[in-house]
């Protein structure tokens, strides 16, 4: 394994983690465009600009994406979230000139009307999908609760409202901004000729400019509900999201943290596990971390009968205050932590998981770190540290949500 | 545009067969790059055997054996898992169960060590068997949510009838109807070596595998191997009336059973159908239309009987059109296959022939099925040369030959479907 980094002329940076023995290549772009850099005008245009990207370029129409992305034979695929869009193929090494002129190539969309009205049908279905779908829309409520009017609230699709709204010059104008040289970093890991990738791409961005980005939107949150409910008629279960403050991406505590969360509430074998889900009291229940530049989330997500919500909610708050008086054991750590290093390795093996490991690290931190010092990093969480982590999960004040077919729950 | 990968890149060769006495099948593949290791067990108890008033006892019996087994309660068994860092999964098909699991290489046998006492040496206890229940009985609640998972399992109940068709996560009132002893007899029943598969890839070596596995698996004994059942489809069509945003449509007609020497045209036809973003369907409903964000065609094998199923979700007012450009779109098959289309076809399957062996997870689970299907392992190099033999000429004179026929339509949404075309 080898790290490798250029940054061209025009500020693209360009990263890869290098494995010759590899048998396949990922390869992708990360453009820092999200939910987050969207106003109220223009919400859901990151997500609608993502789709847009494979509508065809001046080079190609939009069929001929996607049959060179089906020739190309791998897998691609692409995803909006809330600071960033990002575009991959994951394919053999014969075919890594061809992927990169792709995916470069559709960098640079011909952003047709025609095309731009087609796929607002698109996107509005992949709305009512969503709408339909459990937990039906429960996350996206509870960032809204939880961040107020901090745009880490902005929904990543969008609404029927603002995506019927847009206009192609709008998106053109998003796309011509955030799509600069310099906010985009092609990743690359696997069986990657580095040398040949930055000839390739210095040629086909030569005319990319970079663009004077104005900084991050690092708002305080000033604004936040403690409690939130949607009355979703064609539900049957009753979907309750807690979310509280955790490590941002910076954060070196992030490590504790996660195994914390893994250990209170992990969805096979857990504090959260023994106590609810193992006894059928509840279909679901687990802790996640996420991230991001600024803020880090912990969120608790519970699901079950409408009628037992209250009381396993109840429950479930009791088994995570009572890490106060009982703190995580000794081995409650090693179990926890040889899962996760466990995972972290196996899930190694493949150049498709390492893209993601590798390209989110460079991103958001401008570092790289190698395997070993991730399985390191979380070997290495002590006792007090993993218990730090736990008590302030247990103090942590949050935001409760509740969606299904019952309103009125009183959630404590 | 570069070579397609050669038969070199993808030949496996590195594996054996190794039958024991009392009839368990071992299937082995060595991936020595790897650092990793994973077995699929598949076993000849599915949700056809089970009596018809206890639908989901499949599933209960295998949760049982995962609470309590040898040496080790439930929570032990979790824990003594957890330590060595094994990721786990199961699964109830139609003809058999299913468990896997993948570890870093030298927890292999200390892994196979506790599955061998799940398996062999379940303690059924009965203060677990109400947690057993309840658990079943959130999933079926949850399943209740899920109205695409909700409109297959109607398509397969139309589709294979009241025993084949049956649904792996049972009935509400056959799950309240379950005793231990139900548990106890079906699993005296249908769990045995013979017709079991035990199918292991990764960084292995082959002797010390058979002697371990000889050793954890060797007493087992067997009174009864089943065959495969010969299983119907019906021609039929349902509505689930619902107040969603979005029609749900699922279709399925017959596509070549997977012993069949055409099923790779028959699978080549699926694809060009509906697999991949310059697919038929994905171009004329998606691309064209806009009328449906998911829509695709892919292959349903249970036992001898193969389908071809179409699924796509799609706002209410626009679902007459779309099931009517789906079915147009699978009728033009019939009219020509594009030397384009097969192109990319073959590109496709060689890639991800390459792909397969950077997972013994995927290694060891495709091995388990050829065995359970074929009796034999397929070498990689025996699907590239298939593939690669195929022409356009040959896949039109399929399409022709197995028009849709036996179809089965399941909508769900708020009102049934006109359908325009016969089917």
């Amino acid at each position: 394994m080898q790290f490798r980094h250029h940054r061209l002329a025009n500020g693209l940076d360009i990263v890869a983690e290098v494995d010759d023995t590899a048998l396949s290549i990922s390869l992708g772009y990360y453009v820092s465009a999200g939910a987050r850099h969207e106003t109220a005008g223009n919400s859901g245009v990151s997500h609608f600009l993502e789709h847009m990207q494979f509508k065809g370029t001046g080079q190609r129409s939009a069929e001929q994406v996607n049959r060179e992305i089906d020739e190309l034979g791998g897998n691609s695929n692409a995803y909006t979230s809330e600071d960033q869009t990002v575009y991959y193929l994951h394919v053999i090494p014969e075919f890594q000139s061809q992927a990169a002129d792709l995916l470069t190539d559709i960098m640079r969309p011909s952003l047709r009307d025609s095309d731009f009205e087609t796929e607002r049908k698109v996107i509005l279905e992949e709305i009512a999908m969503y709408e339909d779908q459990p937990p039906y829309g429960a996350i996206e409520l509870s960032m809204e609760q939880f961040y107020g009017n901090h745009p880490l609230a902005n929904r990543i699709l969008g609404s029927v409202e603002s995506v019927g709204r847009l206009s192609s010059t709008e998106m053109r104008s998003y796309h011509g901004h955030h799509y600069a040289a310099n906010n985009v970093c092609l990743v690359a890991t696997g069986a990657v000729d580095f040398e040949a990738l930055i000839k390739q791409i210095e040629r086909a961005t030569e005319e990319w400019s970079s663009s004077s980005l104005s900084p991050q939107n690092y708002a305080e949150r000033n604004e936040q509900k403690r409690f939130g409910e949607h009355v979703v008629p064609i539900a049957s279960q009753q979907y309750v999201v807690r979310l509280q403050d955790g490590p941002n991406r910076k954060s070196p505590e992030r490590f504790a943290w996660r195994l914390a969360a893994n250990a209170i509430g992990d969805d096979g074998g857990s504090r959260l596990f023994w106590a609810l889900v193992d006894t059928g009291l509840v279909d679901s229940i687990g802790l996640f971390a996420q991230q991001f530049d600024d803020h880090g989330i912990i969120a608790t997500l519970m699901t079950c009968t409408p009628e037992t919500a209250v009381q396993n909610w109840e429950k479930g708050s009791e088994v995570i205050r009572s890490i106060k008086t009982e703190p995580l054991t000794q081995h409650e750590l090693e179990l926890v932590r040889n899962r996760v290093c466990a995972s972290v390795i196996l899930a190694a093996e493949r150049p498709s998981n390492r893209f993601f490991t590798v390209g989110n690290g460079w991103v958001s931190r401008g570092t790289y770190e190698t395997l070993t010092q991730t399985v390191e990093n979380y070997a290495s969480v002590t006792l007090d540290q993993i218990n730090a982590a736990a008590q302030q999960i247990a103090d942590g004040v949050g935001t409760v949500t509740s969606v299904g077919p019952t309103g009125g729950l009183h959630f404590s | 545009m570069k070579p397609i990968p050669t038969n070199e890149a993808i030949r496996s060769g590195n594996v054996h067969v190794h039958q024991l006495a009392n009839g368990l099948t071992l299937l082995m593949e060595r991936m020595p790059r790897l650092r990793s290791a994973a077995f699929t067990f598949m076993l000849p108890a599915g949700t056809s055997d089970e009596p018809p008033h206890l639908q989901g006892l499949a599933g209960i019996v295998l949760e049982m054996m995962q609470r309590g087994a040898g040496e080790r309660t439930s929570r032990q068994l979790v824990e003594s898992l957890d330590f060595i860092g094994v990721e786990r999964d199961s699964g109830i098909a139609t003809l058999h169960s299913s468990m896997s699991a993948a570890m870093i290489d030298e927890y292999l046998f200390e892994t196979l060590s506790i599955f061998a006492d799940i398996i062999l040496r379940p303690h059924f206890p009965l203060d677990q068997l109400e947690d057993s229940r309840s658990t079943a009985l959130q999933e079926l609640a949850a399943l209740q949510d899920d109205a695409v998972q909700r409109c297959f399992i109607r398509l397969r109940e139309c589709r294979y009838g009241n025993v084949y068709g049956r649904n792996a996560s049972g009935s509400e009132d056959g799950i309240e109807s379950i005793e231990l002893k139900d548990i106890q007899e079906f699993y005296q029943q249908y769990f045995h070596p013979s017709g079991s598969i035990l199918s292991i890839a990764g960084n292995i070596e082959f002797d010390a595998t058979i002697e371990k596995i000889e050793h954890l698996f060797g007493t087992w004994t067997s009174t009864s191997h089943k065959t495969l059942p010969s299983i119907p489809a019906n021609r039929a069509t349902s509505h689930i009336d619902e107040e969603t945003s979005q029609t749900q449509i699922a279709i399925a007609y017959d596509a070549v059973p997977y012993d069949d020497e055409k099923y790779y045209e028959s699978r080549a036809l699926i694809n060009i159908l509906g697999d991949g973003m310059s697919s038929r369907l994905f171009t004329e409903v998606r691309e064209k239309r806009g009328l449906a964000y998911s829509v695709s065609a892919s292959p349903q094998s249970i036992g001898t009987r193969s389908s071809t199923v179409i699924y796509a979700g799609t706002t209410s007012a626009r679902a007459d059109e779309t099931l009517d450009v789906i079915l147009s779109t699978v009728q033009s098959l019939q009219t020509g296959i594009s030397e384009d289309e097969l192109r990319r076809l073959k590109a496709r399957v060689k890639t991800s022939l390459v792909f397969e062996q950077e997972s013994c997870n995927a290694r060891a689970s495709q091995n388990a099925t050829d065995w359970f299907y074929l009796n034999r392992i397929v070498d990689r190099s025996e699907v590239f040369a298939k593939v690669d033999r195929l022409n356009t000429s040959v896949l039109l004179q399929h399409a022709n030959n197995f028009p849709m026929k036996n179809v089965t339509l399941v909508t769900l949404g708020e009102r049934p479907l006109k359908v325009s075309h016969a089917i």
